[in-house]
């Protein structure tokens, strides 16, 4: 069949030729077909038209505040993550399989439940807002509102990444650190501490291209004003219900590069440091 | 092995639990307690709004739908990566994984610029009256596309795991691919396999920003239940929202339940093949 570097043993074949073809014809149709449309699509705008959105007033606005609640909630998401898989791995305490399990729970949540429950928690009725609300704070329909539901989705991801990492550490070079005198911190920081940064960043790394392209939950929390609380996937949905494709198009291609290139940072880190470690 | 002190684990354990009240109890506590807020007879009302129960009825198709062919799908890419070479095999595995990291509603607008009305096959369908785009076939199509890594993701690693010599040996003897497939290779993953299939199920259930984009949210017909939510929440009908959301939470609690006890499972059934190699 292909002269190529195929090898179909031992199952012959008409086994692979089955199984890779329906694959393939599977992810055409459903991946492949729509992205690439996606791609010609925003190809006929050219370059002009795609500076001419990075420079509309509206689409920077929307620009930064992804990137940046997206950036916020990642790092406060790298802290509180490590913290859950630190105390998870290294603690007992009772409750803990039932916390465990909880982790997930943003992960199995409907994005739109979620941001229906946060909206009302930090509105100012709700059980949170209305504590702050006398001292002048605001935090539904504000970006503040943004990076707490980012962070709601994004939890997950820094905990799972660090949590086997940690639980694999080998003891040893603990005990050995310890018999040569170091004391609980310096262990910390010289010998634990540089084997998390890789999980970390990757951890991190993904809550922070969730929370990009992140909508449910967002869209009822942040108030939708446009320049100052309006998120890029909801310009997106507005410019496709004005018909502007075009725009939305651009847009979107937009987003797509700038995730896959985080997604393809993750991959180089990733690879550097197990080359680092040998 | 040397903790830190009891005073710095008592502080720790004692942040996580906070967070987990503030961060993760908390918007579970908020739906029960708006859903019931004004009491159980509203409650029940509120689950049984006309517009909410066909809803849940359109959700329930779109999931028995696309649940099923992304298991198959699932099950044959993670087959075919494993269990052969190709040239482009890296690729292949891009490509699974890269609806995880499209934003749900660039998702949405992907299916837009193929099959709506200015886009590749509009004009076409539009000749032949075939409504995919504002009608169910869409949201289909798009809660396809959102879950379609998950089964093949968690059975790649496992099928890489269990190792070839026992279907090589199958095989050897005269057993059919067919044959070996459902003997041998089958029971080794039918944990993993059930996992993947319940967190496709949970998102597929919950997808809000693809469908979002595809339903045209008409109401009664194209709404599947999370657009329903919407609806009613922003028509201040909170405690309709809410009703309808809890059975939501109720759904994602089953999952991390399921969840937990499906990973117990793999763990113990690695440790067994463990042991039984060292035998």
């Amino acid at each position: 069949m292909f002269n190529l570097n195929v090898k179909t043993k031992p199952y012959g074949k008409t086994a692979f030729g089955l199984s890779l073809g329906i694959t393939v014809t599977y992810l055409s149709l459903i991946v492949i077909i729509p992205l690439g449309a996606l791609f010609l699509k925003s190809s006929g705008i050219g370059w002009e038209g795609f500076w001419k959105l990075l420079t509309n007033e509206r689409i920077l606005g929307a620009l930064y505040l992804s990137f940046g609640a997206g950036a916020i909630a990642a790092i406060i998401n790298l802290f509180v993550g490590f913290l859950f898989a630190w105390v998870l791995v290294r603690y007992e305490f009772p409750g803990k399989a039932l916390l465990d399990s909880l982790v997930d729970l943003p992960f199995t949540l409907p994005t739109a439940v979620a941001g229906i429950a946060l909206t009302t928690i930090y509105s100012k009725n709700g059980m949170i807002g209305s504590l702050l609300e006398p001292y002048g704070i605001k935090i539904a329909y504000t970006p503040i509102g943004i990076v707490i539901a980012l962070v709601f989705i994004g939890f997950p991801f820094v905990v799972r990444t660090v949590q086997p990492v940690l639980e694999e550490f080998p003891k040893e070079l603990e005990e050995s650190a310890y018999c040569l005198g170091a004391n609980r911190w310096q262990i910390f920081r010289r010998v634990i501490f540089p084997e998390l940064i890789p999980p970390m960043i990757t951890g991190a790394a993904m809550a922070f291209a969730r929370g990009i392209g992140e909508y449910g939950s967002v869209v009822f929390i942040s108030g939708n004003l446009p320049g100052k609380t309006e998120i890029l996937p909801l310009l997106i949905v507005t410019k496709l219900e004005q018909y502007q494709y075009e725009e939305a198009t651009g847009i979107a291609l937009i987003m797509l590069v700038i995730s896959f290139t985080i997604l393809l940072g993750i991959n180089i880190l990733q690879t550097a440091s197990a080359r680092r470690k040998g | 092995m040397r903790q830190e002190s009891l005073l710095a684990r008592v502080i720790l354990i004692g942040l996580v639990f906070f967070f987990t009240g503030l961060i993760l109890l908390l918007p579970i506590y908020t739906v029960f307690h708006e859903a019931f807020s004004k009491g159980l007879a509203a409650y029940w009302e509120g689950i049984q709004e006309p517009d909410t129960i066909s809803a849940f009825k359109l959700t329930l198709i779109v999931v028995a739908i696309a649940v099923p062919l992304n298991t198959l799908f699932g099950i044959l890419s993670a087959f075919s990566v494993t269990r052969f070479e190709f040239p482009g095999k890296s690729w292949l595995l891009t490509i699974i994984d890269s609806p995880f990291s499209v934003s749900p509603v660039i998702s949405g607008l992907i299916f837009i610029l193929l099959f709506g009305r200015q886009g590749w096959f509009g004009p076409w369908l539009a000749e032949n009256d075939i409504k995919i785009v504002f009608n169910t076939p869409g949201l289909v199509i798009a809660t396809i596309f959102i879950t379609l890594p998950f089964v093949a993701r968690e059975l790649i690693p496992l099928l890489e795991s269990q190792g070839i010599e026992e279907e090589e040996a199958g095989l050897l003897l005269g057993a059919s691919p067919l044959k070996v497939f459902f003997k041998i290779v089958a029971p080794g993953i039918k944990y993993g396999l059930l996992y993947g299939i319940i967190l496709c199920n949970a998102r597929a259930m919950g997808e809000f920003g693809a469908v979002s984009v595809l339903s045209g949210h008409i109401r009664g017909q194209t709404n599947t239940l999370p657009l329903q939510i919407e609806v009613l929440y922003n028509e201040y009908n909170s405690v309709a929202a809410f009703s309808a959301a809890s059975l939501l939470v109720f759904l994602s609690l089953i999952t991390l339940v399921a969840k937990q006890i499906l990973e117990r499972k793999i763990k113990t059934t690695k440790k067994e093949e463990l042991l039984q190699q060292e035998v």
